[in-house]
């Protein structure tokens, strides 16, 4: 007994200390190559992350900035201030309309782009693909400036060409009534480039054996489409879906340099207005309002998931 | 042969989408070229009739050069940082053994889906606190890591051969060597996808830099751009212009170079 223990001892002794000094050196080497990593993501973001949600508890506000530890636990005091405020309710019935009709706009655009490139172009199709691409690339500043020169109610280029066809445009991003839907066209604009490209993606992994056995059968186009590609692609779909809702429930540059939330917060997002808080310098104000809209964000995405499954 | 029933149609549909897409892209272009006077006529002239650089002109007159060297040394740091540091984390989660290994990778995945809205106020807290408010390293420090950058890391090393790490031990290099010597210089495409992707993400950047930067030295493009376009009561749109082709024209030009490689990282994010 004692003797095989020994034995099994030595044997294992002979061959673990050489193991075991690899298995250390490896472990001094995984922790040395993460170390740089991890201690600049637990300082400037997993910190902060914690912070921000002890911070929507408290009432710090800009003159705690040098104390950010000597403040007072309020409760759910700010997250009351939040609700009871007229414009952040405003501001999140804004993001509701902005997700309501970005989403659906962006991933139909992308997804009838994909499917039109999909389908055989030739050569151009990489004309197409970067051409579609191209305002994904570009800096929403840039961008602003820019749309509101073509969203000039006088002299603007889409009002000149409405007016070709007779059509006298509208104050774009002055009138209450379409400022929030230019945005959402100029949002449109500008991601529908990056949904295409994902759909291509997953398009190309679409079995052509089906659609050709569906055709034999008398299927149509839109039927195969409806019956044969949408469901392929559905995980491609869930993704895009996500982040898309994601993007939009973010929305913040644009009213911010288009049109600073007017006219009468019309175009005013949940985003915006937690940055006009911080701006206030209601810290734990504007701390609940993000932790609001992180809330928002998780339920969302958690519920596509789950309609997704299900179908 | 069924794909191709009605072509013609597609290819027209495709090329208003197209035209729909880029001419913005050419109003901009043709109007920083534009006289003030002239960008205001109604109804607009297409091509420039004098074509003047003045716009540009007048923009340099400011420090633009100066907001263009900012933006371009935080993206240049912003990038070599992420390259660096997440491929060194990237490799280890992918093929060695460590403590806290599962820990720290469930950490980072999970802040992945966190919006930048909920860090913002600490991080700037905390920057003011380092007395880093209103410098370049302000501007960098908080995206020299991201979590998405170890995520496309731990992916591209997954997919190399763990072979070459028995081959490397057996040959007697050292662990950490085995990382710079073996797989870093496999790591080319990877690279090309995540520099790219960071270094646009850099660029384009405005939330960031207009909240820590309060001062000529440390403006970048947007946040200039941002400034200029909201201090004025009569909108200078020929300023304007030029400043908006100034940020979108480089990108524009490295894009059109290496589009295959912006393509493929957007791609990456949907098939990871």
């Amino acid at each position: 007994m004692s003797t095989l223990t020994t034995d099994a001892g030595r044997s294992a002794g002979t061959a673990r200390p050489r193991r075991s000094r690899r298995g250390a050196a490896e472990a001094r080497a995984g922790l040395l190559l993460a170390l740089p990593f991890v201690v600049l993501f637990l300082v400037f973001t997993a910190w902060p992350v914690l912070q921000s949600m002890i911070m929507s508890f408290t009432d710090m506000r800009i003159t705690d900035i040098r104390t950010p530890f000597a403040v007072d636990f309020v409760g759910l005091e700010n997250y009351r201030t939040a609700f009871a405020d007229p414009v952040f309710r405003r501001a999140a019935l804004n993001t509701g309309m902005f997700v309501l009709l970005g989403v659906p706009l962006t991933i139909t655009a992308g997804l009838a782009a994909a499917v039109a490139l999909n389908r055989g172009v030739g050569r151009l199709r990489a004309v197409f693909r970067v051409g579609f691409y191209t305002p994904v690339i570009t800096s929403i500043v840039a961008v602003a400036v820019v749309w509101r020169f073509l969203l000039q109610p006088e002299n603007g280029l889409v009002n000149t060409v409405l007016s070709w066809v007779g059509v006298d445009g509208p104050h774009w991003l002055g009138d209450e009534r379409t400022a929030l839907l230019s945005l959402v066209i100029m949002a449109v604009w500008r991601n529908f480039g990056t949904s295409m490209v994902i759909f291509l993606a997953g398009l190309q992994a679409v079995d052509p054996g089906l659609h050709e056995a569906a055709a034999l059968d008398g299927a149509g186009r839109w039927r195969r489409f409806v019956s044969i590609t949408l469901p392929s692609i559905r995980p491609t779909m869930l993704f895009v879906l996500v982040t898309t809702s994601i993007g939009y429930l973010q929305f913040f540059e644009e009213p911010f340099v288009m049109t600073g939330g007017g006219p009468l917060n019309a175009t005013i997002s949940a985003s915006m207005y937690t940055y006009n808080q911080f701006g206030f310098g209601n810290y734990g104000v504007a701390g609940a309002m993000a932790y609001l809209t992180f809330v928002v964000i998780g339920i969302v995405t958690l519920v596509q998931f789950r309609l997704m499954r299900e179908k | 042969m069924i794909e191709q029933r009605r072509p013609v149609l597609t290819y027209i549909v495709l090329t208003v989408f197209l035209l729909l897409v880029i001419t913005p892209f050419a109003w901009m272009l043709l109007g920083s070229l534009k006289t003030q006077g002239e960008l205001l006529r109604v109804p607009p002239t297409w091509l420039p009739e004098e074509p003047t650089w003045d716009n540009f002109r007048r923009l340099f007159e400011r420090p633009f050069a100066r907001f263009f060297g900012n933006s371009a040394l935080v993206a240049v740091a912003v990038t070599a940082g992420n390259l660096l540091f997440s491929s060194m984390f990237g490799y280890a989660l992918a093929h060695l053994r460590f403590p806290f290994k599962k820990l720290l990778f469930v950490l980072v995945l999970g802040c992945l889906m966190i919006p930048g809205l909920v860090t913002f106020i600490p991080q700037y807290v905390l920057i003011v606190n380092l007395g880093l408010a209103d410098t370049l390293p302000a501007l960098i420090l908080p995206f020299l890591v991201q979590p998405f950058s170890v995520f496309l890391m731990r992916q591209f090393f997954l997919g190399l051969p763990r072979e070459l790490l028995e081959a490397g031990r057996i040959d007697g290099v050292g662990e950490i060597a085995i990382f710079f010597r073996i797989y870093l210089p496999l790591a080319g495409p990877a690279f090309a996808t995540l520099g790219i992707l960071t270094f646009l993400g850099s660029w384009n950047n405005f939330l960031w830099p207009l909240v820590v930067s309060s001062s000529e030295s440390t403006y970048t493009l947007p946040v200039a751009l941002a400034l200029i376009s909201t201090g004025q009561n009569q909108t200078d749109y020929g300023l304007l212009l030029a400043g908006a082709t100034v940020i979108v024209l480089p990108i524009l030009v490295v894009f059109l170079f290496f589009q295959r490689y912006f393509i493929q990282g957007i791609s990456a994010t949907g098939i990871k």
